[in-house]
């Protein structure tokens, strides 16, 4: 009965979303109808969103209660699954993940329709009528091609469980924030939609400042998205038990590009802002982020790609998601196209200035997509011509990452330190030769204590130093009048902290990634009880092993002792999991977790009477997602700042 | 002091820059592609065309029955298509669902007396699993039926 209601919800949904995209349309043929469209448009946006939460609630029940004469829920739970793996089950396959997806959409429509009075009737209709669209679309692919209320009958009585990788907490969280990230930049899209759809006309007497208007959505798609990535990455690290944290997998490039395009959407609209100047190129951005947005859930979704997050390989719905991915942006650039001609031209501005600055960090942004995006596509249209099947692997990534980093990071610091229309940079000279005398000295203490690297990686290291120390020189600038009182520190604006924290964010994460990849060391042995390893100038013995149960699943469980430095006498136990209902087994990799590093302890399969055991250290490797940390906190004290100025 | 740019000026400069600079970035990323990437070849494919020792490349298939010998941490493994196969060595901690029968990707290069010396070897984790490659191989070799789905396999 529940899963009916949630199917018959879903359907009113639809239809809501359809009203909240057409009847706005009418109503704004007439500039007087705009009240109209408006209050009309804000109350199906609440109305959808209600239903697609009951329908989501139901699907919840549906999983918590493992009914299994659903065709979801039977293929991916079990009744023996703990309780936060059943619920996290319903976003662990298509259907769920998708019902989210436009949950979430739902959710960011009605949040905008809470605020959309502050903003010109007009404009704010568009916005809402774009996002009944998108959910119409959405609601519609899910009900026709991945309807998650489908039936079983007669019901078994046992699931087939959940792939045992995925039962994992950071997994549980993964989606959630990776797809609040992915669907909030169809909150730019909508914006940018409206803001073609009202150029040159006069809003209320209000100036038409749809990127100051959009900035606030895109920091919160923003600073989710990088999260997610975060967090799919350190779930990556420890649970797949290889040892890396990124493998330059298409599914990741699918998540790395709107990371990428959204990162130079959210400077150009600080431009665009404030300036008035580059609004085309914003506006341009905010139609590509949205589609890279789409056509990661379109690479994942369709089985184009193989992977962990291809739950189906079905090609219906990869054409539809492609169809809905290309009529939109299509749509909405031939919109572009049209309506650029009544956008009011772009200010002039000189190169030595925040603006200039901000454009070269776009140019870079920009350039980086486009690598990634070629080199993800490639092997695809590769494939696709039957030239060959190709894997394009890290080594490409890190060939034209590389040098297009290290600019990035010097060019970075300038900006927030620059004025606005006309920059000088004689006035901060010393500050700026403070922080690359210091940059150069801690790149050359590197040399002296880990002893020579190619020249790329130092200049790596230098630009990531420098980062680090830049990135905070201008809170020192603003600081040091008040040198004596440092506790003026607190007194600051949170804007204040946003530049620093984000552009610090990315210099320790690009840190991680040097140390992690350049002074990883790793030992595989075959070995037997007693015996000795040493790694990392530490000692560790293998002691044995032992089987245990767990909830769902056996284990043979490894215990290594550390014999030397300050965990001495403390053990590690690594495990391999076998998953009965899943009939498949995980590698569950022993962490100890350092200040200055991780020791990482795999166990693999019997070798002669042996066992095969795999260890790394991983030095400095947290930074990685302390930066990321840092950069999405960064973007909150960016949010504060303007929610406050809102209110 | 540079002199102040007309407006006009400065969205040429901004132009020609960008170009430029997209110029040398697509130099870049296809000189890296050039260099680094690494085409999937069949037991087949290299029956009918052996390759160069030396060249990087991935070789796929099933894990034939009875080939695996360990000593230590060395395996050794053939890889077939069914049609014809190949000899794998590899060095090192082998994936969970390795096993004989079992689609894999191997990622190496042949030493010159025809042995797949593998640096990496990729098992998924779902022992339904087949590489996409390694399901195409096999198809192209019409030795293979497809296998049965475990009971009650996913609808």
């Amino acid at each position: 009965m529940i899963a009916e209601l949630g199917h018959f919800v879903l359907v009113l949904a639809l239809v809501v979303a359809l009203a909240q995209a057409l009847v706005p349309l009418v109503f704004l043929r007439h500039e007087a109808g705009s009240e109209t469209a408006l209050s009309f448009a804000t109350r199906a946006a609440y109305l959808q969103a209600l239903l697609i939460a009951v329908s989501f609630a139901a699907l919840t029940y549906a999983f918590v209660r493992s009914d299994f004469s659903l065709m979801v829920v039977f293929a991916n739970s079990h009744a023996a699954k703990p309780m936060i793996y059943k619920i996290a089950g319903v976003w662990g396959n298509h259907e769920g993940s998708m019902l989210l997806w436009t949950l979430i959409l739902a959710a960011y429509g009605a949040a905008f329709a809470r605020t959309a009075k502050n903003l010109p009737a007009r404009f704010s209709s568009y916005v809402m009528l774009t996002q009944g669209l998108l959910g119409s679309a959405f609601l519609s692919f899910l009900l026709f091609t991945s309807n998650p209320f489908a039936r079983l009958l007669p019901a078994p009585f046992a699931g087939q469980g959940l792939t045992p990788i995925l039962q994992d907490p950071a997994l549980a969280a993964h989606p959630p924030l990776l797809y609040a990230g992915y669907v909030g930049f169809s909150m730019s899209f909508a914006f940018a939609i409206a803001a073609l759809a009202t150029a040159g006309e006069p809003q209320d007497g209000r100036d038409n400042n749809w990127a100051r208007w959009m900035r606030p959505w895109i920091l919160t798609a923003w600073i989710f998205l990088t999260l997610g990535i975060a967090l799919g990455s350190y779930w990556a690290y420890y649970e797949l038990g290889w040892g890396g944290f990124w493998f330059w997998d298409p599914v990741e490039n699918a998540s790395l590009m709107p990371w990428l395009a959204g990162t130079a959407l959210l400077h150009s609209a600080l431009v665009a802002e404030t300036r008035d100047t580059l609004k085309r190129w914003t506006l341009l951005l905010a139609i590509v982020t949205f589609a890279l947005s789409l056509s990661g859930t379109f690479l994942v979704r369709s089985g184009v790609l193989t992977s962990v997050h291809a739950f189906a390989n079905d090609p219906e719905r990869g054409i539809y998601i492609l169809a809905i991915l290309v009529g939109f942006t299509a749509g909405a650039l031939a919109l572009y196209a049209y309506r650029l001609p009544k956008l009011a031209p772009d200010g002039a501005f000189q190169p030595i200035s925040r603006e200039g600055l901000l454009l070269a960090n776009n140019i870079f942004l920009a350039t980086a997509t486009v690598t990634v995006f070629v080199g993800t596509i490639y092997p695809l249209v590769l494939d696709g011509l039957g030239m060959g099947k190709i894997s394009v692997g890290a080594p490409y990534f890190n060939a034209v990452f590389a040098p297009l980093a290290v600019p990035f990071a010097i060019l970075l610091p300038l900006g927030p330190l620059l004025t606005w229309r006309q920059g000088h940079l004689a006035p901060l000279r010393a500050y700026l030769a403070m922080g690359a005398v210091a940059a150069l000295l801690l790149t050359a203490i590197l040399v002296l204590l880990r002893g020579a690297a190619s020249i790329m990686v130092l200049a790596l290291f230098a630009a990531s130093f420098w980062l680090v120390l830049g990135a905070n020189l201008d809170l020192c600038r603003k600081l040091s009048p008040h040198r004596a009182k440092l506790w003026r520190f607190w007194t600051l604006p949170s804007s204040a902290f946003s530049a620093p924290l984000a552009h610090g964010g990315l210099g320790v994460l690009m840190l991680g990634i040097l140390a992690a990849t350049q002074w990883r060391e790793e030992i595989v042995v075959a070995a037997s009880p007693g015996q000795e390893i040493d790694i990392a100038s530490i000692t560790l013995r293998y002691d044995g092993l032992r089987e245990i149960d767990g909830p769902n699943y056996r284990a043979e469980q490894a215990r290594l002792t550390y014999m030397t430095g300050q965990h001495a006498g403390r053990y590690l136990f690594p495990e391999r999991r076998f998953y009965e209902a899943e009939r498949s087994q995980t590698t569950e990799a022993a962490i100890t977790t350092d200040l200055t590093g991780h020791l990482y302890a795999v166990v693999g399969e019997t070798a002669n009477d042996k066992r095969v055991l795999r260890i790394w250290y991983h030095p400095y490797v947290a930074f990685i997602w302390l930066g990321a940390v840092l950069m999405a906190a960064g973007g909150g004290f960016g949010l504060r700042t303007r929610l406050r100025r809102r209110a | 002091m540079m002199a102040k740019l007309t407006p006009k000026q400065t969205r040429l400069a901004a132009i020609v820059g960008g170009l430029a600079f997209l110029a040398v970035a697509a130099g870049l990323a296809l000189t890296a592609l050039e260099d680094n990437i690494v085409f999937f070849r069949s037991p087949s494919e290299l029956a009918a065309n052996p390759a160069i020792p030396g060249e990087a490349m991935r070789v796929g298939g099933l894990v034939s029955e009875g080939s695996v010998r360990r000593d230590g941490l060395r395996a050794k493994f053939d890889v077939t298509d069914l049609a014809h196969s190949i000899s794998v060595s590899y060095e090192g901690m082998l994936p969970d669902l390795f096993r004989e029968g079992q689609g894999v990707v191997a990622e190496g290069r042949f030493n010159g007396e025809g042995l797949f010396v593998a640096d990496t070897v990729l098992a998924k984790h779902d022992e339904t699993y087949m590489p996409p490659e390694v399901a195409e191989a096999l198809e192209k070799s019409g030795k293979y039926n497809q296998p049965h789905p475990r009971e009650g396999g996913k609808p």
